[in-house]
């Protein structure tokens, strides 16, 4: 496979490459182009922070687990192209020196990426755009004061061309790519074959002629393997190219996501239906990972920490998989049969998801160590229907208390038909023990987390009656 | 002039293009090898045998070394060579470096080292405090002790005693470049190897001790790291004598990096500590005694842990006259990473211990905790007649008299610390009343209380705590430095010194001195990577030290060259020499006058010198530390905040809400840069006692050992509200143009967001929170049920 893109817009071509290379590895070691930083290599301090650039629109991403076939057809910027062809610097450059937002350096490479692609894209929410980029000496009020003072700057020319940037070429070779297959078999040492299918039909074929290969989203989890387990992959095949994944659909019923609908899309959607489950989402993840995690991947890695599928079971979600040309869906709380275990037969994968419409009683609770960027201790999801001060409905589900995430079934009974008052809150915390036998590790101990589980139904009470207590709300 | 001008680091300019070269980003030779170690899987036992077959199998493997193939010295360790570099057949710590694979790439070498066969005599690890003080495991012989007064008669006369035990967690550095560095091999054995470290001397000496050559056969280089925090004082050692051994042994330029897990597995972090205290106060809240007891948990091989936990001990006082005070301290050895430098070098454990006490003794004597500290604070100098009267020189500003307000019920207080050095530059009381008003404590403390008056579930809390930290390696031979000055033909100068720059501006600090000591556009000095070819025998870069000591050497050649060329220029003029001014980039020579490069052009035809060196030695000190008794520190330096936060006792959340900083950098050599060092540190600080925490389990694993497990603070964790000021003050000590040194210090202002969730937590009922730290959600969620709940 062929792998063409833009890089600090000039158009690369690379015929031969490893397709689990890096772009990280790749820029440093085989560009010479050694301003893109590896601090972690897991996408966790944003030191290797690019911005990619693609039909939707300027992203940050972490080009530490960022596979080379993910590029196809877009435009990198590295560092080493923030400044104009003349070297005039960027404002967020200009604004880094001038507001003293350097110490070391090391990690400012990425936070100038990912301040360029703010500002790119007029985005003034310097925190959470800065979530994902770690800094251990400034402390980063220098950071966000240089932030504010770049904001009001216009975009430089040579980073609006960036845009502009899809070119007939790149098309025509996406067309001759289309539906190329690699050689049956192949000697070891070789690179791991690799596919990247246009369509969920290409897929379906490709997947069910090949039940071992890895299916790769937005490699945030799979490119852990590769650079943390050491992973050699056999055979990959990446979704990217698939554009009618990554596609939404407002139904009569409801929303329809498409396996490849990346977070911070997912976060964009739900916003003005689910506001509490868009909140999660921005502290789910920095930028970076939202910008390349998707729906899909975050429901079929099947982790029992992972934070969409509560809140999805709690709305009830339906789980669409595909096999071949065989569909079928299921309640999306059924798919997680155990910890590392998934009703997921050989060559099926995750289509989409679809959430049925509602009244919004929603209420997401994540609770970590750190408030961004962090994985949950415990999330909590909740989603109660009260008519006539009587619970009608209760879909309640857990991430991080069980080893898959889980439904709170005997808090659920000991709600429904109840009056939702603070004596029936109080029995249904009794019932958590029920549900939930959780584990202690690094994160939290199993006391806590089954104490602060039942207090998250305190907070979903006082949070209905009108009464919303978060620290995240309290100024100084 | 040059000095206190507000401007950028050296490097900005390049960090922010991406042009800035680190360890790992130098262009190599074609056929650079790279390193990886095989660590050990278990955290105490011997190696019973150990298959290295699949490891050189793997592909793009050229060696694989054990202990039994070094060559010279298998020891990387600081201080009592008790670390082999390789395993020598037992093993002291889960993620110890048994063997050593060479091999064509980074990634080649990480595949290799994982898939050794090794089989090990399993014996039981010490993990923790306990079972070291059980098994009486311990560096030196018995616990350190110092000891000042009758605590006896002290306790005896005590109203109110108070006591506690509580712990305080590690901190990995998380510095953003991993350690590294490179070797290259040189036409005569020697090797030129290019380290991120904070001492390159060390590197120097250990690297010539594993090839077996002397000194100077290695040349090491450090332009920048990308951080160093401490961490790499002495964890760089091993990269660094890996990569010149194996150098050696394939002739091959070699590189080195930790993966970052890697990194934390392997490296030392800050020493986690269990203090006790016991304290006595009288009826007004005056301190009449205290006894500590510090635990410490040092890891499996010494390192610093001597100097950390004296210094840990040196800070037990903090800013606080105590009559009668006993320290007792415990350097303990367990089967964990060996605990090394960390920002403030156990200062901050020990000052943790009795802001705790202070906090502790606040909420039991019903005293309003900024009145309770004042109350006990160190004397100013004026009140006791100790004001330094060292004379003032180069353009140093006053030392300021003290008006500061005292508890005028006082009598005089023996102003002199546990261990016996006086207290004459105390500037607290000043710096506190001033803090108090610009952060608007009362009005604030007020509010606060009556806010959480009508709320149940969230509490907010606000704490002042002080620091006074000492200035000076413990050690006190380390108390030297050098520099290298040449001035060009052309006017240009080039700058070298022992100081290593880290992030934290050293080296244009130490520009602005050489610019302001020639009279010159800051454009002339060329700074240039710390090399131990130019200036040898350096101290690390550490102890805060970096511009006292770097800037008076500087300084020290720069007046040896200008004196040389002003004797020249008054000779040629026919003037005397104090004809001659170097200012505004120009030089004036009586009623003559010439550009700075004409200047150096009359000088190099006139057969005049111009290249110099430079050395400083700090003056006054005196130390002993099995007595602990003498002056360890040439000063102190001083800081204070303020800090408030919210807390939700359901889950514990917190945030930090707002912090008020006032912190005495003395005349600021650069006040941009000193302020990024104070919010930088504060914000380190704070999550040293909040997010961090290290996890081991049971069997000696470091579960958090990457930033997704391992959570230093981000973005939105920083104070919303940041009021950051320096102090508008003197050293009274003759240091570089009277600036304080700025480095550690104000790590410890982060103490008060730490006391501030405590005076949260406080809010949930009336017993004491008992907090220890880290201050997780989960360990505020717990303080605040027992509190609240008695639970």
């Amino acid at each position: 496979m062929t792998i063409t893109f833009h890089l600090n817009g000039e158009q690369v071509s690379l015929p031969d490459s490893d397709p689990t290379t890096t772009l990280l590895d790749w820029l440093r070691d085989d560009r010479g182009l050694t301003g893109t930083k590896e601090g972690c290599n897991e996408g966790d301090c944003g030191a290797c922070t690019v911005m990619v650039t693609d039909h939707s629109g300027a992203k940050a991403l972490n080009a530490c687990i960022l596979f080379l076939p993910q590029l196809q057809g877009k435009s990198v910027r590295t560092v080493e192209g923030a400044a104009g062809p003349d070297g005039a610097l960027h404002p967020v450059q200009q604004a880094m020196i001038d507001h003293h937002g350097s110490q070391c350096g090391f990690c400012t490479p990425g936070f100038v990426m990912s301040m360029v692609t703010a500002h790119t894209n007029g985005a003034t929410d310097h925190n959470d755009q800065l979530a994902g980029n770690l800094c251990r000496c400034t402390g980063y009020a220098p950071i966000i004061r240089a932030a504010e003072a770049a904001a009001p700057e216009p975009v430089p020319s040579w980073i609006s061309q960036d845009r502009s940037f899809i070119f007939s070429q790149i098309s025509r070779e996406e067309v001759a790519d289309r539906g190329a297959e690699p050689p049956s078999s192949r000697p070891a040492a070789e690179p791991p074959s690799s596919l990247r299918p246009r369509s969920c039909d290409e897929l379906a074929k490709a997947y069910a002629a090949r039940p071992n290969a890895t299916l790769i989203a937005g490699a945030t989890d799979v490119g852990l393997w590769v650079t943390k387990q050491l992973r050699v992959l056999e055979e990959v095949i990446f979704l990217d190219g698939c554009a009618d994944l990554k596609e939404i659909t407002e139904t009569e019923d409801g929303l329809y996501f498409g396996a490849m609908v990346d977070m911070n899309r997912v976060r964009a959607v739900l916003a003005p239906l689910y506001p509490s489950y868009a909140e999660m989402i921005r502290r789910f993840a920095s930028q970076q990972v939202r910008a390349a995690a998707t729906i899909g991947g975050n429901i079929a890695n099947g982790s029992p920490i992972g934070d969409n599928p509560p809140a999805l079971i709690a709305l009830g979600a339906t789980l669409h998989l595909r096999k071949g040309d065989n569909r079928r869906t299921l309640p999306i709380q059924d798919f997680f049969l155990d910890y590392g275990k998934q009703d997921r037969a050989p060559g099926e994968f995750v289509e989409g998801v679809s959430i049925p419409n509602q009244p919004d009683a929603l209420r997401v609770y994540k609770l970590s160590k750190r408030f961004d960027q962090d994985i949950s201790a415990v999330l909590g999801a909740f989603n109660v229907a009260v008519k006539e001060g009587t619970v009608t409905a209760a879909r309640i589900a857990f991430g991080g208390m069980a080893g898959v995430p889980k439904r709170a079934t005997a808090v659920e009974a000991a709600l429904i038909g109840q009056p939702w008052s603070e004596a029936t809150i109080q029995t249904a915390q009794a019932a958590f023990d029920q549900d939930f036998t959780p584990m202690s590790d690094m994160r939290a101990s199993a006391r806590y987390r089954l104490e602060t589980a039942r207090s998250l139904l305190l907070r979903y009470f006082a949070d209905l009656n009108g009464a919303p207590e978060h620290v995240l709300e309290v100024r100084a | 002039m040059s000095v206190a001008k507000p401007l950028p680091h050296d490097a900005a300019a390049l960090h922010v293009t991406g042009q800035a070269r680190y360890v790992d980003d130098i262009p190599t030779p074609k056929g650079t090898l790279h390193l990886a170690f095989g660590l050990a899987t278990i955290a105490k036992g011997k190696i019973t045998a150990m298959d290295l077959g699949p490891v050189r199998a793997s592909a793009g493997v050229v060696a694989v070394l054990t202990a039994e193939d070094l060559p010279f010295a298998n020891d990387v360790s600081p201080s009592a060579h008790d670390e082999p570099l390789l395993a020598t057949g037992t093993v002291h710590y889960l993620g110890q470096p048994v063997f050593l694979v060479v091999a064509t790439s980074h990634r080649a070498a990480r595949v290799a080292a994982r898939r050794a066969k090794i089989e090990y005599a399993e014996e039981e690890a010490l993990l923790t405090l306990d079972a070291a003080l059980a098994a009486d495991s311990r560096f030196e012989d018995g616990p350190r002790i110092y000891q000042k007064g009758d605590l006896d008669a002290a306790f005896a006369e005590a109203a109110h005693i108070i006591e506690d035990t509580f712990e305080i967690g590690g901190q990995e550095h998380f510095y953003l470049e991993g350690q590294a560095a490179l070797a290259q091999p040189q036409e005569d054995g020697g090797m030129i190897v290019n380290s991120s470290t904070q001492h390159p001397t060390e590197i120097q000496h250990k690297v010539a001790e594993a090839i077996g050559l002397p000194m100077h056969a290695v040349r090491v280089e450090t332009r920048r790291m990308g951080g160093g925090f401490g961490g790499k004082e002495s964890q760089g050692n091993a990269l660094a004598v890996a990569s010149a051994v194996a150098a050696r042994l394939t002739g091959k330029t070699c590189k080195m990096r930790y993966d970052r897990d890697d990194d934390m597995v392997i490296t030392g972090k800050r020493h986690a500590f269990r203090i006790s205290y016991r304290a006595g106060f009288d009826g007004e809240g005056r301190i009449l005694a205290v006894d500590f007891t510090h635990l410490v948990n040092c890891g499996w091989a010494q390192d610093l842990s001597l100097p950390v936990a004296d210094r840990a001990m040196l800070h037990a006082d903090n800013a606080y006259a105590i009559p009668a005070i006993r320290i007792e301290s415990h350097r303990l050895k367990t089967n964990l990473q060996s605990a090394t430098a960390y920002r403030g070098f156990g200062g901050p454990q020990g000052m943790v211990g009795i802001e705790r006490l202070m906090d502790h003794a606040a909420h039991v004597l019903r005293i309003d905790p900024v009145a309770l500290r004042v109350r006990n604070y160190y004397d100013a100098p004026a009140a006791n007649g100790e004001g330094s009267a060292a004379g003032l020189k180069d353009g140093g500003a006053a030392p300021r008299s003290a008006t500061s307000p005292r508890d005028i019920s006082e009598k005089v207080k023996d102003n002199t610390t546990p261990y016996g050095m006086a207290v004459t530059d105390f500037e607290l009381h000043e710096m506190t009343e001033q803090l108090l008003a610009s952060s608007d404590y009362a009005a604030r403390r007020a509010e606060i209380a009556d806010w959480n008056a009508g709320s149940a579930r969230l509490k907010r809390g606000i704490a002042f705590s002080p620091v006074k930290f000492g200035i000076s390696f413990t050690l006190t031979h380390l108390n030297q430095a050098g520099a290298l000055v040449h001035v060009y033909q052309d006017g240009s100068i080039h700058l070298n010194h022992g100081g290593t720059e880290m992030g934290q501006g050293l080296f244009q600090k130490v520009a602005q001195v050489a610019a302001a000591r020639f009279g010159v556009d800051l454009d002339r000095v060329k700074i240039t990577a710390t090399d131990t070819a130019k200036v040898p025998n350096t101290s690390a870069t550490a102890a805060s030290s970096g511009s006292d000591l770097n800037g008076m050497a500087v300084k020290a050649a720069c007046d040896t060259l200008r004196d040389r060329m002003a004797a020249h220029l008054a000779a040629v003029h026919q003037q005397p020499v104090d004809a001659v001014v170097f200012q505004g980039d120009r030089v004036q020579i009586g009623a003559a006058e010439m550009s700075f490069e004409a200047a150096a052009m009359l000088c190099y035809t006139g057969r005049v010198s111009l290249s110099a060196t430079g050395f400083y030695k700090t003056p006054s000190l005196e130390w002993d530390r099995i007595k602990g008794a003498g002056r360890p520190f040439f000063y102190f330096a001083y800081g204070a905040a303020v800090t408030e936060v919210v807390v939700d006792r359901l889950t514990g959340e917190n945030r930090i809400l707002r912090a008020d900083i006032l912190h005495d950098a003395g005349a600021s050599l650069n006040p941009a840069l000193d302020i990024g060092q104070v919010e930088g540190a504060y914000v380190q600080g704070a999550g040293w006692l909040t997010t961090e925490e290290l996890v081991w389990d049971d069997k000696g694993r470091l579960r958090t050992h990457a930033p997704s497990t391992y959570k230093i603070p981000a973005c939105s964790d920083r104070p919303e509200v940041f009021n950051v000021a320096l102090y508008d003050g003197s050293n009274r000590e003759e240091t570089i143009y009277r600036s304080k040194a700025v480095g550690e210090p104000p790590f410890m202002l982060g103490i008060s967001a730490w006391l501030a969730l405590s005076n949260a937590v406080a809010g949930y009922g009336e017993d004491y929170p008992h907090l220890s730290a880290p201050a997780t959600a989960e360990e505020v969620w717990r303080a605040a049920r027992k509190v609240r709940d008695g639970i």
